[in-house]
């Protein structure tokens, strides 16, 4: 590849890790980025076939709730350079795919390192936002999906600089109990946003709801849309009852510590 | 006060639209989507409060915890823009409402949104894309591309704009309590979600095995005695059905005998793990730190 096809390469690669974790403009799609890739580099035909090939593998990939799937945006830029680079036509496309599908799982591990240091980033924009500082905010907020960009140009430009047999040696070196381990906490670190929330709502009338919403939850039949509904009906019930009953207007709906039984105990522990 | 009422015209919620594009941007482990929804709400803020103290005010409340599908963002965003009027122009909308509204609407509209969008209209739109593009047809990319585009852009706006007529016709009865009605309810339903999300997406499964049991006969399928090929499949199926199991052994783990308690029992004594050390200034980033550190060693020694 040329320098300026190199270039060209991790600008695509950059542009596409910034849309893979805004999910909506969907440039990251293996159809799309591979194509991009092959344009780029001149192969405009090879890459919309590779596209075409990987998109059938990774048509289910989403992320649902808090879970992530496997990284596609990674998978889709690194399978067309490996295929580019291997110059072996169509023939390569197979190879190709087999060598990226493991990097989409590495590429997960990339994307948990990104969305652990926006943590701090979020912590800058609370300073920011102490002082008003609105152009503070958005700056930051484009550094955090920087930061999502460099996640897949620079493995990008990585790919194009070392052997691919390294690539391949690299990947099985991982060790299996940091992978599953990651993948592990993953699953967890969401109850911190929970807490933080709850930390934040909390008071007397509204606890009953909390255990409600989670003993109901443990029914697998109960889609989240069907919780909503039992949600709503709970607090419209809730509230005409109230009305109806009478002399029960001064529960108010603050959140302060007075009224929030349970996060006393929890501060007083 | 009627007069100098501050409007959001179609303008501004046009340019929040095209702002929730960038939602994910500063997607983190702590708060998710937080730092998205400030960025989307600045034009409503720059324009209803002109204070310092205000304006602060408005970016804390928004750089709260929030995640929900990308597109049902749009909805919510259109409710809050509402109600955001509403206390920009004097009206009783505490902190407490507005975060009860957006928690409230999250996790159902991302129940809707992920099967509808993620597993419904994706596949089906890639697939069309696909199919060309595996045979080497340039137009496989664009069809996917654009067809997904349209669709996007249609349900943000549309839904944006019907959440901020519906949060206006929430707010305009204040008369009645209806908005202190609706804002207390959104907090129990809040709260109503957040248990339950932290049912469902908050996974913890310990893995180590509590007991072996030996099986009776008949209470395992017997796979030496199935008949041979397809019918001995068939029979193994049937016997599946009816109840037996796959092996001669029943093997307890620990999170089977948890589940029998409560089902994600560990989950919630997590979150309130969270809770206390939240309380007792943690900072959330030690704690998530934490948590990846000790997932790992967990599994390394057989917990987890």
């Amino acid at each position: 590849m040329s320098t300026i096809q190199i270039i060209l390469v991790v600008i695509v690669a950059f542009i596409v890790g910034c849309s893979s974790v805004n999910d909506q403009i969907e440039t990251y799609q293996p159809v799309v980025a591979c194509s991009l890739i092959g344009l780029v580099t001149g192969q405009l035909e090879l890459g919309v076939m590779l596209g075409g090939s990987l998109q059938l593998i990774t048509m289910g990939w989403a992320n649902v709730g808090a879970a992530m799937a496997p990284d596609a945006a990674l998978a889709g830029v690194a399978s067309a350079i490996i295929l580019i680079e291997g110059n072996q036509g169509a023939q390569g496309i197979g190879p190709a795919i087999a060598l990226a599908v493991p990097l989409a799982v590495a590429g997960l591990g990339l994307t948990m390192i990104v969305r652990t240091a926006t943590v701090f980033i979020a912590h800058i924009m609370d300073k920011r936002a102490e002082k008003a500082d609105i152009n503070g905010i958005q700056a930051w907020h484009f550094i955090g999906m920087t930061l999502q960009g460099l996640r897949v140009a620079i493995p990008a430009l990585l790919l194009m600089l070392i052997p691919v047999s390294l690539v391949r040696q690299g990947l099985e070196a991982m060790p299996e109990w940091l992978t599953a381990g990651m993948t592990i906490g993953g699953g967890m670190v969401v109850a911190v946003g929970y807490a933080m929330v709850i930390n934040m709502m909390s008071s007397r009338e509204v606890w009953p709801f909390f255990f409600l919403g989670f003993a109901l939850a443990a029914i697998k039949q109960l889609t989240l849309i069907s919780l909503g509904i039992i949600g709503v009906c709970l607090a419209i019930l809730f509230l005409a009852l109230e009305g109806s009953g009478g002399s029960s207007n001064g529960s108010s709906n603050g959140s302060g510590d007075s009224d929030d039984p349970l996060g006393d105990i929890l501060e007083d522990i | 006060m009627e007069e100098k009422k501050i409007k959001l015209t179609k303008a501004d919620r046009f340019k929040m639209f095209l702002r929730s594009y960038f939602l994910l941007s500063s997607f983190n482990y702590e708060r998710m989507q937080n730092g998205g929804v400030a960025y989307t709400l600045i034009p409503a803020i720059k324009k209803l409060y002109s204070s310092k103290a205000d304006r602060a005010a408005a970016l804390k409340r928004h750089l709260e915890f929030f995640n929900t599908h990308p597109f049902m963002a749009n909805p919510i965003f259109g409710v809050t823009l509402a109600l955001e009027e509403e206390r920009a122009n004097g009206a009783n909308v505490d902190d407490a409402a507005i975060s009860g509204v957006k928690i409230g609407m999250m996790g159902p509209l991302a129940g809707a949104g992920d099967p509808l969008f993620w597993f419904t209209l994706r596949p089906i739109m890639l697939s069309l894309g696909a199919s060309l593009a595996v045979s080497g047809n340039v137009a496989g990319p664009f069809v996917f591309f654009i067809l997904w585009n349209i669709m996007a852009a249609a349900v943000k706006w549309y839904t944006q704009e019907f959440g901020y007529r519906a949060g206006t016709a929430i707010t305009d009865d204040l008369s009645g309590g209806l908005l202190q009605k609706v804002t207390r309810g959104a907090s129990m339903m809040g709260m109503f979600v957040i248990g339950s999300l932290i049912q469902r997406w908050v996974s913890i499964t310990f893995t180590p095995v509590v007991s072996t049991v030996k099986q009776q006969k008949g209470a395992y399928i017997d796979w030496e005695k199935l008949p041979a090929g397809a019918k001995g499949l068939k029979e193994a199926f049937t016997q599946y059905a009816a109840g037996r199991s796959l092996s001669e052994t029943k093997v307890t783990t620990l999170q089977d005998n948890l589940d029998q308690l409560v089902p994600g029992l560990a989950a919630l004594g997590l979150t309130f793990l969270c809770m206390y050390l939240l309380k007792h200034k943690v900072s959330p980033i030690v704690i998530i730190l934490g948590i990846f550190v000790l997932a790992i060693v967990f599994h390394v020694i057989g917990l987890l």
